[in-house]
């Protein structure tokens, strides 16, 4: 085990932590920005950190591929790398597995550890089985077994538990039952971490939180749980109420991309019409460098055409998340959560464009 | 606007300071090229690790903001260094730019110049020009010129400077109050149309001239006499602004000529390839007579960070650069990052090309300060061959 993971605060279920991993101490509950090919999309490391990204995900998939892991691991790592001196985590490989270059890839338990240790990454991620949670019948439960066979095959493959943390994935679909035996099994395994698997793909809400409720009570109180794919505001606040700690997406960097900012109301389409007489800034109440300097007709000037507009969405995006993030820790920490979930919710569910 | 000529060097070439807004910048000098402002890649937050006073001054076409966004908008908000969140900086407008605004002589005519831009073809008026203008308030701003290639006919030609000329004194006489005005000079490629030009602008209450028609298809060897022709009918004390001399050798020829301010593509086109300027910025390195052997085949001004052979190279893109590029990261990740098409590589290497040509820019001002411009300028043209 190369974590601490201490409670600071505590609110029903919800509760705010210090996670101190190998490169970096982390508060929780935090989001992690995805940086798919070592990078995060036109943003610059000390950026990243202006914004307050405390652990960066790498997709252990397209980094085998290029540079390729070895060449990352005789360069030093991929810390060293990118030069990020925050934290890291690196996910199995095994969910993109529509190959890039027309080749059918087999990825094993044993393949993805040695990739993921090449890496370097301070948490790396089980191989599992995933499944769409739209699917039904015995492809679930034979997957949740699989799953668990693997993970013992991830823990004999892991060369460095001393400063690499491995996370299980629990699977099991919307399954009650086998959702049970899996955070059992692996719990049994006494990991650093446990992830929530195979969710965020479709599924409707009301199955989702139930099933992040029913893992939440049963995973051990004293170590992390990462909701993996999540995700919009509103479902980490959710999953952040039932006891969540780490969650990742490429939602904010995505829709970015495609000219919407984040803001407390929900979400801002720049491209819009409307927004080239816009004077406000996207967010008023936002103190990231693109509220404090940009209006929302400037922006909207770029994102019609450049790929300037989604670097500066793409920055704001990604500091609304970590405030976000913030926000959930200190006011746990504080004991003034559920003001802040109703002001949250209050603010949300008013408009759903501005 | 203050400018006072501080130096001479071999006749033409003149070192210089320039107030401007806020700045106080030595010339000669390079403008920045922007894309509605803004660098083409550097993030506005990263512009602050560029060197200080040299990169503040900002090229900008007013162009770019007819795509998207009213100038009664840019009014309201307050022009551009509340649109853009710049107030360091200062902002020169002409009205191409060598990348994406290109003057359309073809379709030029009485009313207005006429440009190729992402939004089609424009035809600007010099009323519609000064409109934006005054919206944008530039610190500087260039008359609309009817610029010209070198090939056009000897009436056209003729034309073109009548035009600039009546284009000019109604800019100026619809100037605002706020902002220095740079005369537009044009000519093509005739020693008499440029000298009857510049005689003609020399006359006007100007600030500077803005030397214009150039970079447009005239030869490197055609140049020199060209610009005589022009300079040799300006006064000595005011400013001279020129667009769309990208190389090293151009900016050299240019400077000799008595150029005191360039805008330049070089960095743009550099970056979108790939390359990464590394000659040596150090004068004892330029005077030793054995060269450094190149890592990839001809050209040891630059390397092109794509090639293979970065893939594992983890010294930075110039050992001992200051800028932010070179202090954070080595070639093998701007390697990766060309490779996986992502935009921080060109962000990186702007913020390095754009630092090192300024470094360029610092050696040129030594060298006429030290009273040696033309054995500077001679030795890294042969250097370089």
């Amino acid at each position: 085990m190369a974590l601490r993971f201490e409670v600071l605060g505590r609110f029903n279920r919800a509760r705010a932590a210090q996670l101190t991993l190998p490169h970096f101490v982390c508060q929780t509950p935090l989001f992690m920005p995805v940086g798919t090919q070592g990078t995060i999309k036109g943003l610059a490391t000390d950026q990243l950190e202006e914004i307050g990204c405390q652990i960066i995900l790498g997709n252990t998939y397209h980094l085998a591929l290029r540079p390729t892991s070895e060449l990352i691991d005789e360069l030093g790592g991929l810390h060293k790398f990118m030069n990020w001196p925050r934290a890291l985590l690196t996910d199995s490989g095994g969910f993109q597995m529509s190959p890039v270059d027309g080749k059918p890839m087999l990825l094993t338990p044993e393949e993805s550890i040695q990739i993921q240790n090449r890496i370097g990454a301070d948490i790396i991620m089980a191989l599992d089985d995933v499944v769409k949670t739209t699917i039904t019948g015995p492809r679930i439960e034979e997957a949740m077994y699989r799953t668990l066979r693997w993970i013992d095959r991830c823990i004999a493959a892991h060369k460095r538990p001393h400063d690499q943390n491995l996370f299980g994935i629990v699977q099991g679909g919307l399954d009650p039952v086998l959702r049970d035996i899996c955070v059992r099994g692996l719990v049994d395994r006494n990991l650093p971490g446990y992830a929530i698997g195979g969710l965020a793909g479709g599924e409707d809400k009301d199955s989702f939180w139930r099933v992040v409720a029913q893992c939440t009570a049963t995973l051990p109180e004293d170590k992390p749980r990462y909701v993996m794919g999540v995700g919009y505001p509103l479902d980490i606040v959710v999953c952040s109420a039932l006891g969540a700690d780490m969650y990742d997406c490429v939602y904010p960097t995505r829709t970015a991309r495609f000219g919407t900012a984040l803001v407390p109301e929900g979400v801002l389409k720049l491209k819009h019409r409307a927004m080239a007489e816009d004077t406000r800034p996207i967010d008023p109440t936002c103190a990231c460098m693109v509220c404090k300097n940009y209006t929302r007709a400037y922006i909207h000037s770029l994102v019609t055409k450049d790929s300037k507009g989604s670097q500066l969405l793409s920055f704001h995006n990604l500091y609304y998340m970590m405030q976000l993030s913030r926000n959930l820790h200190s006011s746990i920490v504080q004991g003034k959560f559920p003001e802040f979930v109703c002001n949250f919710l209050q603010k949300m569910v008013k408009c759903v464009m501005v | 606007m203050k400018f006072v000529v501080k130096a001479w060097s071999n006749g033409g070439a003149r070192a210089g300071i320039l107030h401007l807004g806020t700045s106080t910048i030595d010339t000669p000098s390079l403008l920045l090229s922007t894309r509605k402002g803004l660098p083409h890649f550097i993030s506005p937050d990263l512009l602050s690790c560029l060197p200080a006073p040299e990169s503040r001054l900002l090229h900008v076409s007013p162009l770019h903001f007819l795509e998207g966004l009213s100038m009664k908008t840019i009014s309201k908000i307050g022009g551009l260094h509340q649109l853009l969140g710049l107030h360091d900086h200062c902002f020169v407008a002409v009205p191409r730019d060598s990348i994406q605004c290109l003057p359309e002589a073809n379709s030029t005519n009485k009313i207005g110049a006429s440009f190729e831009t992402p939004c089609g073809r424009l035809l600007i008026k010099p009323v519609e020009y000064m409109e934006m203008i005054s919206s944008t308030r530039p610190e500087l701003w260039a008359t609309l010129a009817d610029e010209v290639p070198a090939w056009v006919s000897d009436k056209r030609n003729k034309t073109s400077v009548d035009r600039t000329i009546k284009w000019l004194d109604e800019c100026i006489s619809i100037s605002p109050a706020s902002g220095a005005v740079f005369g537009a000079i044009v000519g093509g490629s005739s020693l008499e149309e440029r000298r009857r030009c510049a005689q003609e602008v020399a006359t006007r209450n100007v600030s500077g001239y803005w030397v214009g028609g150039l970079g447009l298809g005239e030869s490197m060897d055609e140049r020199p006499a060209l610009l005589n022709a022009v300079i040799e009918a300006l006064p000595e004390e005011k400013p001279r602004l020129i667009c769309g001399l990208g190389l090293p050798e151009e900016i050299l020829q240019g400077i000799a000529a008595g150029v005191d301010i360039f805008e330049s593509t070089y960095i743009y086109h550099l970056t979108l390839g790939g390359f990464a300027l590394t000659f040596p910025l150090d004068r004892t390195e330029i005077n030793a007579s054995n060269l450094v052997p190149s890592d990839v085949g001809s050209d040891p001004r630059k390397i092109n960070l794509r090639a293979t052979v970065f893939r594992k190279d983890t010294t930075p893109i110039v050992e001992g650069c200051t800028c932010y590029t070179c202090r954070n990261h080595t070639r093998a990740y701007i390697n990766h990052l060309l490779n996986v098409h992502e935009m921080l590589a060109q962000i990186l290497l702007e913020i390095h090309n754009t630092h090192h040509f300024l470094g360029f820019f610092r050696l040129i001002r030594d060298a006429i300060n030290a009273g040696r411009f033309e054995e500077f300028r001679r030795e890294f043209v042969q250097r370089w061959r």
